[in-house]
């Protein structure tokens, strides 16, 4: 009962701070409220006894990621004389793909409540000695694919970021 | 154990986490100002008590008797919250720290820990990367070029170090086998200290450990020379305090957990042999755990009265050049050595 009450508290949480991030006028204010919503979902991760994942989001989200955007941010100095000023034909048709987007969301979840879950939850499923488990088990491959795609994320950063290629 | 006892206990272990915390911080701060009169043949402050043993509880009331200035021009709430975070992330560290064995008492635990969770690791390294922010923020709503200029420095050294610390835990990880910090101390009886296991990985934690605390040579962010204060030079008062105590906290947090992953923890060989009362020798735990503790806080003062301050580029080579190389090549070797068996029976085919 208390966990049902603590999810919706998160969940009113993450979705106001979301908010705040888009409404908030100035940009380090967004990227404050965005690492607040990061805190939020990671509270959502420990509700589901998933301790492994909800540390992995606060390391590298709020603990790294972010940090770099709000770097970024600071050393930009956005302000008001600065900020792109967006047409009004651009602002229609975000309005009008965004609406599209939320009736589509809306008739495919229409049904939802009928599909049965296939997978019966398992409470430990997200403690790190099954995680790991399973990932060096079950899905190996992808796993190491995607650290490969990371290497060479990072190998086409270094090479972009240097001034000029001997 | 009974519900309502279980949760008084606990409420007086955090408390009493907490005040020792403090505590510690704030004769830190006198033993700081002793040493370096030490190390540069002075005396140091002997004018409050003996031996200038109130030293510590002049400066506060000074800190908390100074007119506060919050600059006009300043965002109010991120201006007082960079001190507020600062002081916060110091304080969550020492949840998972286990500070001794468990007391037995009427047949009941009392564990030594506040929380042993299973991910103690992670919940450590995730505390220690939102340290960060409350310098950050209080460099940017300070809204001046030197307090901007610091917390980015700040920023940028403490994201460099944790990837090498990161990865110097890793390989401490994978000779323990556990992300529990209570298993870790637990393993390390008798004489099997991690640092003897892993004293490359040690080392490069120690180092990190300077650097994620900003102390000296790894105190750009507050180089006086070049940037005024740092992220703190539109501070006054008790604001000021915070950020410079919360820097003695994380050092205190720092050598504990140096003490716990790398040298024994609570354990101290032979005591064994001679006391064989539980009780004792948990408390006598608590007690060598704070022996290593203060060593390794006078050893970072030790470092701070000896060697100069690193120039910025200097201290980017060596965290991105030296220390993550070196970091990676430990887990390689201790990975190497766990499957050496694995390794020798391929060749020998």
């Amino acid at each position: 009962m208390i966990t049902q009450y603590v999810f919706y508290f998160l969940s009113f949480l993450a979705i106001m701070f979301g908010l705040m991030v888009v409404l908030s006028k100035n940009p380090i204010h967004s990227v404050l409220y965005l690492v607040l919503t990061f805190f939020a979902i990671a509270g959502h991760y420990v509700l589901l006894n998933a301790q492994f994942l909800a540390a992995v989001h606060i390391i590298v989200y709020a603990g790294a990621i972010m940090v770099l955007f709000l770097f970024v941010i600071m050393l930009l100095n956005l302000n008001k004389e600065t900020e792109p000023h967006k047409n009004v034909w651009l602002k229609l048709s975000a309005a009008v793909a965004s609406g599209l987007l939320l009736v589509v969301l809306v008739g495919s979840l229409k049904n939802a409540e009928m599909i049965a879950a296939t997978n019966t939850f398992d409470p430990n499923v997200g403690l790190i000695e099954n995680l790991g488990k399973t990932l060096f088990k079950e899905f190996l491959l992808p796993f190491e694919v995607a650290s490969l795609l990371l290497l060479g994320a990072m190998v086409g950063a270094v090479l972009l970021g240097k001034k000029s290629i001997k | 154990m009974v519900f309502s006892t279980y949760i008084i206990y606990k409420a007086i272990l955090v408390l009493a986490v907490f005040a020792i915390t403090l505590l510690v911080a704030t004769y830190s701060t006198y033993a700081e100002r002793k040493i370096a009169a030490f190390l540069q043949d002075r005396i140091g402050p002997d004018r409050a008590g003996p031996f200038g043993i109130l030293q510590p509880l002049a400066d506060a009331v000074k800190m908390f008797m100074k007119e506060e200035m919050i600059p006009s021009v300043s965002n109010k709430w991120l201006f007082i919250l960079g001190p507020s975070l600062a002081m916060l992330t110091a304080c969550l560290t020492g949840v998972v720290i286990p500070w001794g064995k468990s007391l037995f008492i009427d047949g009941q635990e009392f564990s030594l820990q506040i929380t042993d969770l299973n991910i103690g690791v992670l919940y450590l390294f995730s505390v220690v990367s939102m340290g960060v922010y409350g310098i950050m923020i209080g460099g940017w709503a300070s809204n001046n070029k030197y307090s901007l200029l610091g917390g980015i420095r700040a920023s940028s050294q403490m994201i460099s170090y944790e990837v090498a610390m990161g990865l110097s835990i890793i390989a401490l990880v994978m000779t323990t086998g556990t992300l529990s910090m209570k298993e870790i101390a637990a393993q390390q009886h008798g004489w099997h200290w991690n640092v003897l296991i892993q004293p490359l990985g040690c080392l490069i934690f120690i180092i990190c450990a300077f650097a994620e605390t900003n102390r000296a040579p790894f105190d750009l962010p507050e180089c006086e020379t070049e940037l005024v204060g740092g992220y703190h030079t539109e501070y006054s008062s008790m604001k000021l305090g915070f950020f410079l105590f919360a820097e003695y906290i994380n050092m205190f947090i720092s050598s504990a957990v140096i003490s716990t992953f790398y040298f024994g923890g609570y354990n101290m060989p032979f005591v064994g042999r001679w006391i064989h009362d539980p009780n004792m020798l948990a408390i006598l735990g608590v007690v060598f755990l704070f022996v290593k503790i203060s060593f390794f806080i006078f050893f970072f003062m030790w470092v701070r009265w000896t060697l100069p301050r690193f120039r910025y580029d200097q201290l980017m080579n060596l965290g991105w050049k030296i220390l993550i190389p070196l970091s990676i090549l430990n887990i390689v070797i201790t990975g190497a050595w766990m499957m050496r068996g694995e390794i020798i029976q391929l060749f020998t085919k």
